[in-house]
């Protein structure tokens, strides 16, 4: 499988900074994508290192507190709406779903430019929010905090979301007309791969979800800036109100970030176990399931808030509702590995930790829908410890195993396996000593939030520092190889792991407008022996 | 370097070990089910290890049984969850009648706390060991929360209206106040003690210091300086409705409807008096919203409260207005807790 001449693709289809800037190539796109957001990544890490280091003694010594209280919200606000909710689908999702599909484009290339050059402009007012001093209000934006007693830039930055908002709101509404109107022949729904159905259900979530979130900061600023009472009893608002529409959203957004790294998943499972997944139609509709019900939870953030006990009571119960699909996805993965051909390379090594991590995340988050134990544990580092677990464990270790899954697909390269097999075991090694000790400081009643904490607590938070540390430099070498591998490493070929799918069909990197005539589809995803027992799925 | 080196919060409430019981279910259940993937994963990875370059894996499409299998099983379990966290949290949340009541303010940054027989505090809370303690919360400003790790209880404290929380104290000490809701600058500096003490120490203690009267005497002395009493005469005849003995009791509204007179409708009436007005009184009351600070409301809804207590029907905390050194009241009858025994 010698491979040396790349054909002519949709890298070397023009050169100039205008050919990248008005393009409405999908993969060009996905490209811009990953540029602006690994640079949000690391801005947001940089605060989280800050973070970290401000924690390693007791004392707020390393900056003051409103230093402090600046930079978890500026960690928190940079992570959520401009890393993690545009992470996979606007890279990932938007170079692979029209390919995965078998169209040339996803359904409006004009609309999808547009949302990155609105991405941008939220994030030139993120930017510009952070520079000129900071926003202090938690990433949670908690009336009348945000819109009474803060001195920061709180218009500014809810701009900054307000904008970005609509971006995810474009891509949604694209990858939904595209996966409706633009199948290829052959390829009914229960063909598609189940990224494309996690693609699916995120677009849901980012439609219906989004125009709320816009509201809500919307109406932060106009009792912040016209004294309006919305929220503030002071002016005669409510601010309980507030954190309704917020987690409306909010609670959503967290399915926003992890659905699509379990279609990463679903689809690294199964490349590398060579293997169709273990009850298709499970994993396929518990993506639909998560993004239902999920819209029917939030009020498990109110549990302490003095919401009435019987809509709690609901919350609750709905609470423990959505983690059952998610918990039949890892169930089903689990039992998709049995007798398949298992390799160990780090796509793979991602969809492990991916697989022990979420599950971590998942169990703790029963804690949190358990009402009377909720009480103790809210606001705690017991909640910061399960939503990194979700997030980081979860989200960005399925971004990653994504990354490496379709870097030889994007790139036409390959990649030094030995280095991204050591980058694997740095994350994990150094995600769990980050986290892990938060859910015992949690439990001792450590808040969140906070610049200063009891002595007693510092022997956690000097080990979650140590993990930082290694969480961090696990993060920087796959940084540096993949910079790398774009000149150096060996030519990929069109399917480098002996994969399936439409995406491997076609040269690496792909062609302008992906298929030189439509694919006709005649059979499902990842089908890679003969059938030998007759089960459920199509 | 790390001498103090815990685990695990202490259980220095009557609620914390019925908490702690939950906790470690929780515990075990995700203990066994992540144990019971990684083992899973980890065999199936060693065991399955593609051994050829073209080796493919099984075709294996699924298992109705088995997806009914580990649908059911961890629903039935969060179930389990669901109603013993559901039960807890409503006895967590619902004080005892008679719970003594303790009134405290939120600011930024600090805890104001006001006993009913006027002591005050700021950033401390002392209270008896053995007797149900019921917080009457409210912020001046933002949101706050109060939270004591060592008691398992939390609560939010919200400008606008009152939250509130209870605990028994099982066993003298300090222990952490915690703001839990961010607050601003000093959000973590937002912090106290709890002193919990036996009966005996706290009867001392609740006799020592200076004191200007109780909370009801000073809502009595707000109440002729704001000029409540020229329109809420006892005599019936005034502008306004009669006050004494209606604590706790429904109240007939003007356009239909009744509420009860609690802390949050006298609070609400203090401050936006037309919101709820009662029947056959017309609403000429003016608003105090921004003339009474959290502290003077609270003196005022403790004042109107001993007026309700004098009436034909107590409404049941009685013991709280019991003067410091004399225990008639049932449940702080000082038995003799060693001073200090638990620390």
């Amino acid at each position: 499988m010698e491979i040396t001449t790349v054909g002519l693709n949709y890298l070397n289809n023009g050169y100039g900074l205008k050919s990248w800037l008005l393009t409405k190539d999908h993969k060009r796109i996905a490209i811009l994508y990953l540029l602006s957001i690994t640079g949000f990544f690391f801005l947001g890490g940089f605060f989280a290192l800050l973070i970290r280091l401000e924690l390693l003694t007791p004392a707020a010594d390393m900056v003051q507190p409103d230093t402090y209280n600046k930079l978890f919200t500026m960690h928190g606000i940079v992570m959520v709406f401009f890393f993690l909710i545009p992470s996979i689908p606007a890279t990932l999702g938007n170079f692979l779903l029209p390919i995965m599909v078998g169209a040339k484009d996803l359904a409006f290339p004009r609309i999808n430019l547009l949302s990155w050059y609105i991405y941008v402009l939220g994030g030139a007012f993120t930017v510009v929010a952070a520079a000129t001093g900071g926003v202090d209000t938690g990433w949670t934006f908690y009336a009348p905090y945000s819109t009474s007693a803060s001195n920061s830039h709180v218009i500014t930055a809810g701009l900054g979301i307000f904008i970005t908002g609509f971006s995810s709101i474009l891509t949604g509404l694209n990858f939904i007309v595209t996966t409706h109107r633009m199948r290829a022949p052959g390829l009914t729904w229960f063909r598609l791969p189940l990224f494309v159905w996690s693609m699916y259900a995120t677009s849901l979530i980012m439609i219906l979800g989004t125009p709320v979130i816009a509201i809500t900061v919307l109406l932060v600023a106009v009792e912040r800036g016209l004294h309006l009472g919305i929220f503030d009893p002071a002016l005669g608002g409510d601010p309980i109100l507030f954190q309704h529409l917020f987690w409306f959203y909010s609670h959503p957004a967290v399915y926003i970030m992890i659905l699509p790294a379990m279609g990463v998943i679903s689809e690294i499972v199964q490349a590398f176990t060579r293997k169709n997944i273990f009850g298709y139609a499970f994993v396929a509709f518990s993506s639909l399931a998560i993004a239902i019900v999920g819209f029917l939870v939030w009020g498990h953030h109110l549990f302490v808030a003095g919401q009435s006990t019987y809509a709690g009571l609901i919350f609750s119960i709905l609470s423990f509702f959505v983690a059952i699909p998610s918990a039949v996805k890892v169930f089903n993965w689990t039992a998709t590995i049995y007798k398949g051909a298992v390799s160990w390379d780090s796509p793979m090594l991602y969809a492990f930790g991916f697989i022990g991590l979420f599950t971590i995340g998942g169990l703790t988050g029963l804690f949190l829908a358990t009402m009377g134990l909720d009480i103790h544990v809210h606001d705690t580092y017991f909640i910061i410890a399960h939503f990194h677990y979700v997030m980081v464990g979860g989200a960005i270790m399925g971004y990653l195993g994504g990354l490496h899954y379709w870097w030889p697909k994007i790139t036409g390269r390959m990649y030094p396996e030995g280095w991204a097999k050591f980058a694997a075991l740095t994350v994990f090694i150094g995600f769990n000593l980050t986290f892990f000790p938060q859910f015992i400081v949690g439990y001792l009643g450590m808040p969140r939030r906070y610049a200063m904490y009891a002595p007693e607590f510092q022997v956690y938070n000097v080990l979650s520092t140590a993990g930082a540390t290694v969480l961090g430099a696990g993060y920087v070498i796959p940084m540096i190889y993949f910079i790398w591998s774009l000149k150096n490493a060996p030519l990929a070929g069109n399917d480098p792991w002996g994969a399936r799918g439409l995406e491997w069909e076609i040269p690496s990197p792909p062609p302008t407008e992906n298929f030189v005539v439509s694919p006709i589809v005649t059979e499902g995803t990842h089908q890679y022996a003969p059938s030998r027992e007759v089960g459920i799925g199509h | 370097m790390f001498t103090n080196f815990p685990f695990f919060p202490q259980q220095a409430s009557e609620q914390a070990a019925q908490v702690d019981a939950v906790y470690f279910f929780l515990v075990a259940v995700s203990a066994f089910f992540a144990a019971l993937i990684a083992i899973f994963l980890a065999v199936f990875a060693a065991k399955f290890h593609r051994t050829h370059h073209d080796q493919v894996g099984d075709a294996i499409h699924g298992s109705i049984a088995l997806e009914l299998l580990w649908t059911i099983i961890p629903l039935g379990i969060t179930m389990i969850m669901f109603v013993w966290g559901a039960q807890l949290f409503f006895h967590l949340t619902r004080a005892p009648k008679g719970a003594m009541e303790i009134y405290v303010v939120g600011k930024q940054w600090m805890w104001k706390a006001q006993h009913m027989d006027g002591a005050r505090e700021i950033n401390e809370l002392h209270v008896p060991v053995g007797r149900p303690v019921k917080l009457i919360m409210g912020s001046e400003d933002v949101i706050h929360s109060f939270f004591i790790p060592d008691f398992r209880v939390k609560a939010d404290v919200i400008p606008g209206r009152y939250n509130t929380m209870w605990f028994t104290a099982s066993k003298p000490g300090r222990y952490h106040i915690f703001c839990t809701q961010y607050c601003g600058t000093k959000h973590s500096a937002m912090i106290g003690w709890v002193t919990a003490m036996g009966a005996a120490d706290y009867e001392t203690w609740l006799g020592g210091g200076a004191r200007t009267g109780t909370m009801a005497d000073a809502g009595a002395q707000l109440f002729q300086s704001l000029t409540c009493n020229t329109c809420h005469l006892e005599t019936g005849q005034g502008r306004g409705p009669v006050l004494k003995g209606a604590y706790g009791k429904p109240v007939e509204l003007e356009g239909g409807g009744t509420v009860v007179m609690d802390d949050a409708y006298l609070r609400e009436s203090i401050l936006m008096p037309t919101a709820k007005v009662v029947r056959g009184f017309q609403p000429i009351m003016p608003p105090f919203q921004g003339l009474v600070t959290e502290e003077q409301l609270l003196q005022l809804i403790a004042y109107v409260k001993s007026l309700g207590a004098q009436g034909p029907t107590p409404p049941g905390q009685p013991a709280t207005q019991t003067p410091a050194g004399q225990p008639s009241a049932p449940p702080a009858t000082p038995t003799p807790k060693q001073p200090g025994s638990g620390n």
